[in-house]
């Protein structure tokens, strides 16, 4: 496999891997050249003719859906799951590190949190706050709607990570003199910053995105995937895809910002280290 | 938070080298059991909260009563009876199965060689990362907006009918891309492979390289390698991966409803529309099995792969 002369298997299996990623981004791509489409045009091809229309009528009042509120929304809704998310996961991933009594029980419900389907989340929780009484809302149940598909996630990356951090560089700050709380901020802090930004990426877009879940719990007023599904029912005109657009490059904006982070805090690292 | 686990192996190593201080020993040691409580607390605070009880609770209205307006403290089983004596409970139950069939096959083959050609074909880390970003990224945008991408593509009028008409393959456009079963298999396979991507990629990468080239010293062909080797190490990949993909597929409704275009039915939908009409603890009991065949079968996958070594 490491010869030096690619193989046959290599040009099948790199056909295979670009047919994939033609699977991956072609569907998004021709909802992207479509959302240019022109104010006469449709659904499908072909284009008629190339115009911003679609996204004007997207920030204008619509009849139909509420894009700038559900956007604004499901923004808070992210930021509040990310910060919440990083520092339950950064705890537990340092808790897990020790074992306590309950510790392997704590950790099967984490892991169950993602394998129990997400509907039954989403009623368990709607049901949950109407038994108790009280009235569902997105910043309330749909927040611990979304943590309980968000924090998984991040307890399974600070496990891994803490896996593989070797405490002797705890010990050697402690050798030189720090106390437990300046090991914690200089030495185990800094080491881990790129995998807790990859734990709020993945806080920030599972929440932004979240749908199944979130559809019994969110209340009142929507998150913008349900308002996007609640759009697929009864817009027929191209603003559906500006929408997708618009979101979609939403995300490769954060995805690209959180992934720019990871890297400038691990060089700054090497060139310190 | 102030103890970390710098005194916790400290801890450790004062407890094999000083047996001889046992008090202070103890002492610590309930400090540091108190800290990691304090540290583990928050997330079984929001796991109990939004998992546990909200579970509780859809197993406490599963005997519950209800009528159109509203539902009823009550002990009664007819939610149970009524959905397991029901004929097009199974037949949902079988339609569902088999989606989670296909989709398991299909993601398995798709994403078992995606994950082998990054992890043994690519030579530069750098490279390997870049192209894995690529397969994650889609994971990280919006499922619904994915879907309905494929509108433009599978429609009467789309992509796929209007270039085989013009190249004078069919002679009127194909029903069955779109809203079609066919349709609910082709989302879910584009929605899913990267969770069986992930962590095939993950074991496949962990592989000690020395293993297959001793194999291959020993006058092991590709092919044998790949079966004798490659395939009995990657079995935890393969179950994490199955795991996700069957957990989903079992559960999914949004999927089934926009791309089978109300044609098929599966037992999330189900739920979904008895939700939907307020049957609450009818949809409850269908919960409580979905729950129970899913763990069946997660169970069922736990005991071929051990996976906990893996963690």
């Amino acid at each position: 496999m490491h010869t030096e002369k690619r193989s046959r298997e290599f040009y099948i299996l790199a056909f295979f891997f670009a047919l994939f990623v033609l699977f991956l981004y072609g569907p998004l791509s021709t909802i992207f050249i479509l959302s240019f489409q022109g104010p006469s045009g449709g659904l499908t091809f072909p284009m008629n003719g190339v115009s911003m229309h679609w996204f004007a009528n997207l920030f204008e009042q619509q009849a139909v859906g509420d894009f700038g509120g559900s956007f604004r929304r499901s923004m808070i809704l992210g930021l509040m799951t990310t910060a919440i998310t990083v520092v339950v996961s950064l705890l537990a991933g340092l808790a897990f590190r020790r074992r306590f009594r309950g510790s392997t029980f704590l950790f099967y419900l984490a892991i169950s949190s993602l394998v129990v389907p997400s509907i039954l989340i989403s009623l368990g929780i709607g049901l949950f706050f109407q038994v108790l009484g009280i009235r569902p809302a997105w910043w309330s149940s749909g927040l611990g709607a979304h943590l309980t598909w968000t924090l998984p996630f991040g307890v399974l990356i600070m496990f891994a990570v803490f896996n593989r951090f070797s405490p002797a560089y705890e010990e050697a700050a402690r050798d030189l003199g720090a106390n437990a709380w300046q090991t914690f901020r200089y030495v185990v802090l800094p080491m881990i910053a790129p995998s807790l930004i990859g734990v709020g990426l993945f806080g920030f877009t599972l929440s932004y995105d979240e749908f199944a879940r979130t559809l019994m719990a969110a209340g009142t007023f929507n998150t913008l995937p349900l308002e996007i599904y609640g759009m697929t029912t009864n817009v027929t005109t191209p603003v559906l895809y500006a929408l997708g657009t618009v979101t979609s490059v939403f995300s490769f904006l954060i995805i690209l910002v959180a992934l720019s982070a990871i890297i400038i805090v691990g060089r700054r690292r090497a060139r310190i280290g | 938070m102030t103890a970390t686990a710098a005194d916790i192996s400290a801890d450790a190593k004062n407890e094999s080298d000083k047996p001889a201080r046992p008090r202070r020993s103890v002492w610590r040691r309930t400090n540091h059991m108190l800290v990691s409580y304090l540290q583990a607390m928050p997330l079984a605070l929001v796991l109990g909260l939004f998992l546990l009880l909200p579970i509780l609770t859809i197993v406490m209205v599963s005997f519950w009563d209800y009528d159109s307006v509203r539902i009823y403290p009550d002990f009664v089983t007819f939610n149970y009876t009524e959905t397991l004596g029901s004929w097009v409970t199974w037949k949902i139950y079988l339609n569902t199965f088999k989606f989670t069939l296909i989709v398991w096959l299909l993601t398995l083959f798709i994403g078992f060689w995606v994950a082998y050609f990054l992890a043994f074909h690519i030579r530069s880390t750098t490279m390997q990362m870049v192209l894995f970003l690529v397969c994650t990224v889609p994971f990280l945008t919006s499922n619904i907006i994915r879907m309905i991408s494929w509108v433009p593509f599978l429609g009467r009028n789309g992509l796929i009918n209007s270039s085989l008409i013009e190249l004078g393959i069919v002679p009127k456009p194909l029903e069955f891309l779109l809203f079609s079963e066919f349709a609910v298999v082709l989302a879910m396979v584009h929605l899913y492979t990267l969770f069986m991507v992930t962590p095939i990629f993950n074991t496949l990468m962990r592989i000690d390289r020395s293993l297959i080239e001793a194999a291959r010293d020993a006058g092991a062909s590709g092919f044998q390698i790949l079966t004798n080797v490659i395939i009995p190490l990657a079995k935890p990949g393969i179950a994490i991966g199955s795991i996700f993909v069957v957990t989903l597929v079992m559960s999914d409704f949004i999927t089934v409803r926009f791309m089978s275009g109300g044609q098929s039915a599966s037992v999330g939908l189900m739920m979904a529309n008895q939700i939907s009409l307020l049957q609450y603890p009818a949809a409850a009991a269908n919960a409580v099995i979905l729950l129970i065949v899913v763990l069946l079968i997660v169970a069922a996958i736990l005991r071929v792969v051990d996976i906990r070594k893996e963690l």
